[in-house]
């Protein structure tokens, strides 16, 4: 059964494991998503990750449904917003399978679609001022409006 | 003419200076009229709007649906969570 959340709150990777059903299953894979220090060159200072909550829950509700439906897996998502630092946990992808090889390509499955179809976005502080990620590429901000 | 609130995310809403927009349309607009009117007054953001995608009531859905008084209509630049 699917689980998500996406919410401030610092990620703990046993509750989100927690959350899998294991019954039947013989392989967990989970991918840790890190905020990077270093990023194009520059000393990142931090991330401000924001998000339309709604629409992102339902988005990524139905990636980890379609990813269960289609490798035939559990799996299991948490994804931080607001402010993180360097070495923080920003994502967490949990994927329960009888054999490993369906944990393995659901994780990676997972992974790209959340970073293509979930409306988050990330506000990165660098040594060279503040930039906008936006798909591949980085605009200046404007600013430096508070992230709720 | 209808009311809808309009929602902008990442630069969208640096450019515009805010993340909600209150704003009057004629009846039968869609997304892309929507983007048209903002275009107005933020030059900046008429093609950045066009060549989003478009959710409505928390929706993904084709930019070209008419809108209905109430409406709440976001527009989603390239996402880059993760």
């Amino acid at each position: 059964m699917a689980w998500v959340k996406i919410s401030p709150d610092a990620i703990d990777s046993n509750v989100v494991e927690g959350k899998l059903d294991r019954d039947g299953c013989g392989a967990t894979v989970c991918f840790t998503g890190t905020v990077r220090n270093r990023s194009r060159g520059r000393r990142v200072h931090h991330l401000d990750y924001e998000t339309y909550l709604p629409l992102a829950t339902t988005e990524l509700n139905r990636v980890v449904l379609e990813a269960e439906s289609r490798f035939d897996v559990r799996a299991a998502v948490q994804h931080r917003i607001g402010k993180l630092l360097p070495g923080q946990v920003s994502l967490y992808v949990a994927v329960a399978s009888p054999h490993r090889s369906a944990a393995f390509e659901s994780c990676y499955w997972i992974m790209e679609a959340v970073k293509t179809s979930v409306p988050v976005w990330k506000r990165e502080s660098h040594d060279d001022g503040v930039d906008w990620i936006e798909g591949n590429d980085s605009v200046p901000a404007v600013g430096n409006r508070p992230i709720p | 003419m209808i009311t809808v609130t309009v929602l902008l995310f990442a630069h969208h809403a640096d450019i515009a200076g805010s993340t909600r927009l209150d704003l009057q349309l004629p009846n039968g607009s869609s997304a892309v009229g929507c983007a048209a009117a903002i275009q107005q007054k933020w030059p900046a953001l008429g093609d950045l709007l066009r060549t989003s995608r478009v959710a409505v009531g928390e929706q993904f859905t084709d930019t070209s649906i008419a809108l209905k008084d109430g409406d709440e209509v976001a527009f989603i630049p390239p996402v880059s969570g993760g």
